[in-house]
Parts: structure tokens; sequence; C-alpha cells
């Protein structure tokens, strides 16, 4: 009959080994990834440069519509609520301000990262994980092919690069947005509105939105093949597998925005 | 008989389970040599730890007189290289051509040219009857089709070692007499060491030189086929005459197990 104490060692225990073990697989990716992606390239190891443009098509070029769509909505909601403010103090040119700055630095990174994890976060781990369960990945091991440089490196090039950009397109259709419905709506000339813009926004707003759309990029491409590394049997835990990665992704995309944005309210 | 690979007290566990119980085998150069077992006895566990997938607990693989267990993973890869192996389900990757699946040892292991490689792996498919369907998808091809493709693939490298994991698995007994042909074909053309893990007695007759049984985690039986056929050991016994294992209750007390009285 075990004692008190060495029941609780024991739940303490059958707690935490499988943590560690967790923690020591996250640690493996991500060692891994970066060692495949930014120091074997100068062994003599390259990247493969077509893979790696087909998911950039498929991450990035894929997505615009979506990101098109929701951006503008985006503007246009951003611009309608923040006249509901401002016309009450009757300052409604500011509304150029608040959409501009709110959404360089703020929103259009996060609204991307956010449709990003959803379409290929998920499509990461579902890839990764049935090709897991249909021993792919133990045949590519067997080839003497890494599976990490073999499947997760393109991934992380294209999200490195594609989460960015997709940014900047954001960034540019959510302004737009904000420009349609002031100028048509809130009755703000177009002139105005676009010199007020210019004003409002510092290079810093921008840069520091892609510094976040970059990290997001890395971390959702870690996050989704973490979890597609992790599927031990089949098609249901694929799923599982898919689910968890997304909810994941965003919960660190939304950590490390306000990681920062705090590191950059101080720093820049 | 020369040994090509040695495996030496070879235990290894999943979580707490002991699956092999302290192996030592020796597999002969040259030679067709048959894994044989129930399932569950550990034989593709064995299979993974010869193609350097899983480590060991405890033991030693030697493959060529050199221990692949303490290898770090860019010596394993020099081995690897010389090793082809066929899966279950054949393995190809879904999202490339068949071409291009035979193509990926030789792109990223060699800098032959592309003319080059294509008609390596034109040679390659045609070897296993697969001619003319380079462009194919692996979703587009038969259970049968896609283990030769991989086949096709895992001699893409010309491998000293070939391995197959239930090659007979999931085909009708046409296509799998066809692979267990196509199996003896290469062992006769290219002299290769040959590893075949399996429970399928015809295929065993078939294609095997020497046979290793495994039941239960631990080695029963080492030897030519005859010596087999000749075995009066009651496991062999059994399984070479598909008899049943006995049940160990009568209906009554297992009625009694399930009903918990």
């Amino acid at each position: 009959m075990p004692s008190i104490a060495e029941g609780i060692f024991n739940l303490i225990g059958r707690r935490t080994i499988p943590i560690r073990k967790n923690i020591h697989d996250a640690s493996k990716i991500i060692n891994d990834t970066f060692y495949w992606a930014f120091i074997s390239p100068f062994k003599g190891k390259p990247i493969r440069l077509k893979a790696s443009i087909s998911e950039m098509v498929k991450a990035g070029y894929n997505s615009v519509p979506i990101v098109a769509i929701i951006s503008l909505f985006m503007g246009i909601i951003l611009a309608l609520q923040s006249a509901y403010q401002l016309k009450k103090v009757g300052a409604l040119i500011y509304v150029a301000n608040l959409v501009g700055v709110s959404i360089t630095r703020e929103l259009g990174p996060i609204i991307t990262a956010i449709i990003v994890s959803g379409r290929s976060g998920s499509a990461f781990a579902a890839e990764i994980g049935s090709m897991k369960a249909a021993e792919e990945v133990d045949a590519l091991v067997s080839m003497g092919i890494n599976p990490v440089r073999f499947i997760v490196v393109p991934k992380l090039i294209a999200l490195m690069v594609m989460v960015p950009v997709l940014t900047v397109f954001s960034d540019c259709i959510g302004i737009f947005g904000g420009f349609i419905l002031s100028t048509t709506i809130l009755e703000i000339h177009p002139y105005n509105y676009f010199q007020q813009t210019m004003n409002a926004l510092l290079v810093k707003d921008i840069i520091t939105g892609l510094m976040k759309a970059w990290a997001f990029g890395v971390v959702i491409t870690i996050i989704g093949s973490y979890q597609g590394f992790k599927v031990e049997g089949g098609a249901e835990e694929v799923g599982r597998r898919t689910t968890a990665a997304v909810v994941a992704s965003i919960f660190m995309v939304i950590v490390f925005d306000l990681f920062f944005t705090t590191l950059f309210y101080y720093f820049t | 008989m020369e040994t090509a690979i040695e495996v030496i007290g070879l235990v290894t566990h999943y979580g707490d389970r002991e699956i092999l119980k302290g192996i030592s085998i020796s597999i002969p150069r040259g030679m067709t040599t048959v894994i044989l077992g129930g399932s569950g006895c550990g034989k593709s566990t064995l299979l993974k730890h010869l193609i350097g997938l899983l480590k060991p607990t405890r033991g030693k693989i030697l493959v060529n007189g050199k221990d692949i267990t303490l290898m770090n993973e860019e010596e394993l890869n020099e081995v690897r290289k010389k090793t082809g192996v066929l899966f279950q389900g054949a393995a190809l990757l879904n999202s490339m051509t068949i071409s291009d699946n035979v193509a990926l040892p030789m792109r990223e292991h060699t800098r032959l040219k592309e003319s080059t490689m294509q008609i390596m792996v034109r040679m390659k498919l045609d070897l296993v009857g697969l001619s003319g369907f380079e462009d194919f998808y692996p979703s587009q091809l038969s259970g049968g089709m896609k283990k030769r493709a991989g086949l096709a693939r895992a001699m893409a490298m010309d491998p000293e070692f070939l391995f197959f994991d239930e090659p007979s698995a999931g085909l009708d007994p046409i296509t799998a007499a066809g692979l267990d042909e196509l199996i003896l074909k290469l062992k006769n053309v290219f002299k290769m060491t040959i590893v075949v893990v399996t429970h399928e007695l015809q295929s065993v007759f078939t294609i095997a030189d020497y046979v290793i049984m495994l039941d239960a985690g631990e080695v029963i039986f080492s030897g030519i086929l005859d010596e087999l056929r000749a075995s009066d050991n009651p496991r062999i016994r059994m399984f070479l005459e598909r008899k049943p294992e006995k049940e160990k209750y009568s209906p009554e007390d297992y009625f009694k197990i399930i009903a918990g009285d």
C-alpha cells in the first residue's frame, strides 16, 4: 500500500514526464529546422528551392483572395468604429490616423497570421501527419534523407517570405477599405484622407509590423510541423493533431504578438 | 556462409514492454533471408532496427562488421545509401510522380545529370515491369503496382542490402506470386543480400534460402529451409501446419472471466 507521499510523487511524475518529452520533441524540431534552414546550406546541403516555391504558391498566392476580402472588411469596420467616437468630438479626419496606424502595427499582421494559421498551419500538420501514418517519413529516413530538411524547411522558407508579403498586401487593402468608407459615407475629401494617412504613418510602424509577421510565419510552421510529426496512429489522430495545430498556432501568434508589441513599445 | 549482418543480444522496449528479448542472429551475404513469425512477435520491430529507424535498449547490430547502433546520423546515412527498403504500404511520396519518386535518392545523394537520371529511372522501372508509368502519381496505381514502384525506388542506388516489410500483405495471390518471382530474379541477377519479413508461408517456400523464426520476441529457429521443414519444435509445427493456438480457457471459464464472477 503506497503512502500518501508516494502517491503525490507518483502523480507529479505522471503529469510531468509527458511534458518533459513534449518539450524535448519540440526543442528537437526547432533545433533541426533552424539547422537545416540556416546552417546546412553553407555546408553544401542546399535548400529545396523548387519545393519552397511551390509551398509559397500554396501558402501565399492562394490565400490572396481571402486575405484581401477580410482586410478590406477590417478596414471598413475599423473606420466605422472610430468614426462612431471621433465624430462626437468633431475629429472625423483622425479616422485616417487610427485606421492607418492600427492596421500596419497590429491588425494587418495578426489577421494575416490567423488566416495563414487556419490555412497552412492545419495543412502542414495534416500533410506531415498523413505522411507519418503512411510510413513516408520512415521511407525518407531510410533513404538517408532528413525529413525536416525535406518537408519542413521549404514550408519555413515559404512562410518566412509569404507572411510578411501578405501582411504588406493586407495593410494596403485594409487602409484602402478605410479610405473607401471615409470618402463616401463620412464624406472626407480623398486628398485629405490620403495626406492624413501619410502623415500618421511612420516607416517604423510598417517595419515592426513586418518583423512580427516574419516571426508569426516561423511560429506557424514550427507548430504545424511539430503536431504533424507527433502523429503515431491513423486518420483519427491526424484530425486531432490538425485541430491542435490550428488552436496552438493561433494561441502562440497572440502570445508572440503580446511579446513583440511590448518590446516595440519600450524600444522603438 | 559469409555473414553480412550480425545482431548480438538485441533488447528493445516500447514504453515498459519488452518487445525483443535478447535476439542474436546472423544474416548471410548474397542470400535471401526470411524473418518469419506470427503477428506481434516483433519481426517488424527487428526490421526497423536493422535499417536504423529505431535504436535498441541494448545490443549490437553489425553491418559489414560496423555497429550501426553506435553511429551518428551522418555515418548512418552512409549505410542507408547502400540499403534499399520496400515498406509494407510501399510508402511512395504521394505528392510526386513515380519517376520523381524513383529519382529521389539519386537527386539527393548523387550529382548525376538530369538526362542520366531519367535513363536510370526508366531502367529501374523496366526492371520491375512498370515502364510507361513514369508520369503517374502513386494514387493512380494499384496496390501491386505501388509495391513494384516502391521496389524500383529501393533499387535506385543499386543497394547492397534490400529489405522487404511484408511484401505480399494486402495483395491477391497472383500479384503476390509475381512479386516473389521479382525478388528471386533480383537475387539471381544482382547477388544482393535480401531480407524479407513475412508471415506468408507460401512466399517463404518460394524465396527463402535461409529462415529465421521469431516467437514472442525470441528466436526459436534459424537455418536453411530444409531444416525448418524437418524441425519438430511444436511452435514451428503449429505455424507450418496452420494450427490455431489452443484456447487458454474452456468456454465456461471464459464466460466466468468476462461476467466477472
